[in-house]
């Protein structure tokens, strides 16, 4: 327990769980139960991409290595995952290409920053500019997924009322894996020898280094574990959420990914609450959209999501305090 | 029986062009303290930094309990025993006590790690050394001693034979130093050999066995406290007679030229931290503000420059009110500033040491006409500086941080005493630098008092307030609590009132 708990901020999260489920319950009495369903699963389906980016960025940046890349990284698996489960008419070899893709970009990412020392933010940039001009110049029309996911509904949790059909039926694979990932990298970021280790590079790098343990093998191994998460969301995106690639698919995913890391203070509890929330945000506007809201420009109900999770974020994020060591890359013989 | 524990052999590690170790070879024994005592760059820090694995050196062997350790791996020296404490500290924040100490060796279950395991095992090691230590508070939170002590016991738990202690003392309280000397009798009485690295003599006699000098990165004597002294000791250090006792005039006090009513300020934490306090200072003498480090020094010191907003009451300069003026209009109305962290506050580490020589008053003429800066006359102005403060560097157009951290204070001093103020306020002059230095930045501070300027000397170094103050302040809990004549004075009274006792 003792210091993961402390620096766990149960006002954050709790605040936000609180005021998402809040705006869940009116819901669910204003409106029909169909309809509450329906913008649920959708705000989990527009949460969940957002959420698995933003465990990229918190497996990079708690090692001390910043990645603006996740967007370039999302791009190009997407892009290699589509096009291999197109070719080769199998969605589960495109999943794996789109993983592998994530692996390979985060390690140039990780061999500028961390071994030769470049500019964080600069390796970031390129990788973002190489996968969109590479996915728009060899992207060509007409290709598409041969066959599609199977659906699952989870046991026992899909039978809760209200909230089961909404959150833990009709899932995708990828969607139901998320949901275990993003627990999973809390629990090994905080509880396991691998999450400590993580944490004093990300920190203090002088300290993790005096203690043997190696900073660059460690720092190296997180920005591609963060990769092959990377992969995964853009695999994800491409092969089951939306079914096909398009030019610049990812249109910010990746930043905003980021704003949701910092929101949710580099825990990926935090993240994932965040992610939630501004997911749930998306679907109202989409649903006030259907429902036809013809007295107000339809511009202002597209930014919604975004002003909503602004307010709701900003009130509730305080003082935020990103891991000390990252941006910074580490040299040995400082003297 | 063999009792040698660490053998070094002809030892050299070159920095660009500088030898940081000529060719040393040193031996430490089982349960033997052994002081390695020099200036700043004379080599002390790269020669244990090489025992550890941190530097990699260019040549020699080093031999721990008869086998040769591989050069440059920290992870090699950790497993032959070694373990080392760094001047600035290797800990993570925030992180706990007990995280801090099992980083890297972990009791764990499968992945998971046991907290109650390793809490049981800092309960154990502080008892053991009788190091005692909350394992779940977070180490931000701790002062510096007990911060200090985390990292002691992280390198115990590692079943250390060779403790290698980089300037332990430096950021320490007078009391927390003698716990800590008290510490490292213990554990060379269990069996541990200790290498202790300072430039303070005093502990130095008060703990080591045997003394190893080093300068100009060459070991240039041994001796024993026994059969040293004070002087002693420092003239091989630094190669020539130091003079303890500073030529001292009497001072000649006038006006008041600083007064503070009634003075409250907050820290960074927003807690009140300087309470209510009065004082006034005359020219013509040095006042020196004595007190344990956290009881209001900073903050008044940031206070009266301008530097941190007060809360209520005031201060005055020359008699003009000065309270809630910028740093700029107080420099302007005569106050010079040493800062404490000359790195921070002092410097601007990118620029050229004649860029820095030069940082308050580039902007008047002769340095500028209008907005034109004349760089020849920062040049020029900046060449005779280095050469009257004798700052150590072939060249004024070298970065500021190419030079060590007395050469940087130099800088300081040179730049803030060179101009025609009123008062001088200066804190922790001579915080880790050498002897050298210190001698030469004492001389300034008092010719300055001499001319007739004020000087306001805050610092932790209870030496340097006695041997330099005209009057001692003695500060503890945002007050003056005592105002003491340095001629009647003994170290303990003085000692007794920092630490809150009332007189």
């Amino acid at each position: 327990m003792l210091n993961t708990i402390k620096s766990f901020n149960f006002k954050s999260w709790k605040f936000l769980l609180s005021v998402a489920t809040f705006a869940l319950w009116i819901y669910c009495y204003a409106a029909n139960m169909d309809i509450t369903n329906s913008v649920v699963a959708s705000g989990m389906r527009f949460g969940m991409p957002l959420a698995l980016a933003s465990m990229v960025g918190i497996m990079c940046e708690r090692s001390g290595v910043i990645n603006i890349g996740i967007e370039g990284t999302m791009l190009l698996s997407g892009f290699t995952g589509f096009y291999v489960a197109s070719y080769s008419k199998n969605i589960v070899i495109g999943l794996v290409i789109a993983i592998l893709t994530g692996v390979l970009t985060s390690f140039v990412h990780a061999m500028m920053t961390i071994k030769w020392g470049m500019d964080q933010i600069i390796a970031g940039t390129i990788i973002n500019i190489l996968a969109s001009g590479l996915t728009s110049f060899l992207y060509r029309e007409g290709s598409t997924v041969p066959n599609t996911w199977p659906i699952f509904d989870i046991p026992i949790l899909s039978k809760i009322p209200l909230l089961g059909a909404s959150l833990f039926s009709q899932l995708g694979p990828i969607q139901l894996f998320g949901m275990f990932l993003i627990p999973g990298i809390w629990v090994m970021m905080n509880k396991t020898r691998w999450g400590l280790r993580t944490r004093s590079v990300g920190e203090n790098p002088g300290a993790a280094d005096t203690a043997g343990i190696n900073v660059i093998r460690m720092r190296m191994t997180n920005v591609m574990i963060g990769g092959a998460i990377g992969g995964l969301v853009g695999g994800f995106i491409c092969l089951e959420l939306v079914g096909s690639f398009s030019k610049d698919f990812t249109a910010g995913t990746g930043f905003t990914a980021l704003a949701l890391m910092i929101f949710g203070r580099w825990n990926p509890l935090g993240a994932f609450a965040a992610a939630i929330l501004f997911g749930l945000a998306q679907a109202l506007a989409t649903q006030l959209q259907i429902f036809g809201v013809n007295n107000v420009p339809n511009q202002f109900i597209t930014i919604l999501p975004y002003v909503f999770t602004i307010l709701v974020l900003a009130f509730s994020a305080g003082k935020v305090r990103p891991p000390a060591a990252a941006g910074k890359p580490y040299e040995k013989e400082q003297s | 029986m063999d009792t040698t524990l660490l053998r070094i052999e002809n030892l050299s590690k070159t920095f660009a062009t500088v030898k940081a170790n000529d060719n040393i070879s040193l031996e430490v024994n089982k349960g033997e303290v052994v002081a390695l005592l020099g200036e700043n760059g004379a080599g002390k820090s790269t020669l244990v930094k090489s025992v550890f694995g941190l530097v990699k050196p260019d040549s020699g062997t080093i031999t721990i309990k008869g086998e040769v350790i591989e050069a440059g791996d920290t992870a090699a020296a950790i497993r032959h025993g070694i373990g080392m404490v760094h001047q600035h500290f290797q800990l993570v924040p925030v992180m706990s006590v007990a995280e801090n100490i099992i980083l890297g060796d972990e009791p764990h279950k499968g992945a998971f790690i046991s907290y109650a395991e390793a809490r049981e095992s800092v309960k154990e090691l502080s008892d053991k050394f009788g190091l005692d230590i909350d394992p779940d508070a977070i180490v931000e939170d701790l002062p510096v001693g007990l911060q200090q002590r985390v990292e002691i016991l992280k390198a115990l738990r590692k079943n250390v034979d060779l403790l290698i202690l980089d300037e332990p003392t430096a950021v320490l309280t007078p009391q927390e130093i003698e716990e800590l000397l008290q510490v490292i009798r213990n554990l060379s009485s269990q069996g541990v050999g200790i290498i202790f690295i300072t430039h303070k003599l005093r502990e130095v006699l008060a703990v080591a066995d045997r003394i190893v000098v080093l300068r100009n990165g060459k070991s240039v004597g041994t001796a024993t406290p026994k059969e040293s002294t004070e002087s002693s000791l420092a003239q091989l250090m630094i190669g020539r007679e130091v003079i303890f006792r500073l030529d001292k005039k009497e001072a000649k006090p006038g006006a008041v030229v600083l007064e503070i009513e009634d003075l409250y300020v907050k820290d960074d934490r927003k807690l009140m931290s300087v309470n209510g306090l009065s004082l006034s200072l005359h020219a013509g003498e040095i006042l020196g503000v004595a007190g344990v480090e956290g009881n209001g020094q900073r903050e008044l010191v940031e206070a009266l420059t301008g530097m941190r907003p007060t809360v209520k009451g005031s201060f005055s300069i020359l008699g003009e009110v000065a309270t809630g003026k910028n740093p700029r209009a107080i420099h302007t109305m005569g106050v010079s500033h040493v800062p404490e962290d000359r790195e921070k506050d002092g410097l601007i580490a990118t620029l050229s040491i004649d860029e820095n020589l030069v940082l308050n008053q580039y902007k008047n003429p002769p340095f500028a006409k209008g907005w034109i800066r004349n760089i020849a006359a920062v040049n020029s102005y900046a060449e005779k500086m280095i050469e009257k403060f004798d700052v150590r560097t072939p060249s004024g157009k070298y970065p500021i941080n190419s030079l060590s951290g007395g050469n940087k204070q130099k800088v300081v001093i040179a730049r803030e005493m060179s101009q025609d103020s009123k008062i001088i306020i200066a804190s922790q002059p001579t915080r880790g630098i050498d002897i050298g230095s210190i001698e030469f930045i004492h001389n300034q501070l008092l010719a300055s008092r001499d001319s007739g300027v004020a000087v306001l000397l805050v610092s932790a170094e209870l030496d340097e307030i006695l041997s330099i103050s005209d009057r001692i302040a003695v500060m503890y809990g945002g007050k003056i609590v005592a105002i003491l004549d340095p001629h009647d004075v003994d170290r303990t009274q003085i000692g007794r009132l920092m630490a809150g006792a009332t007189q």
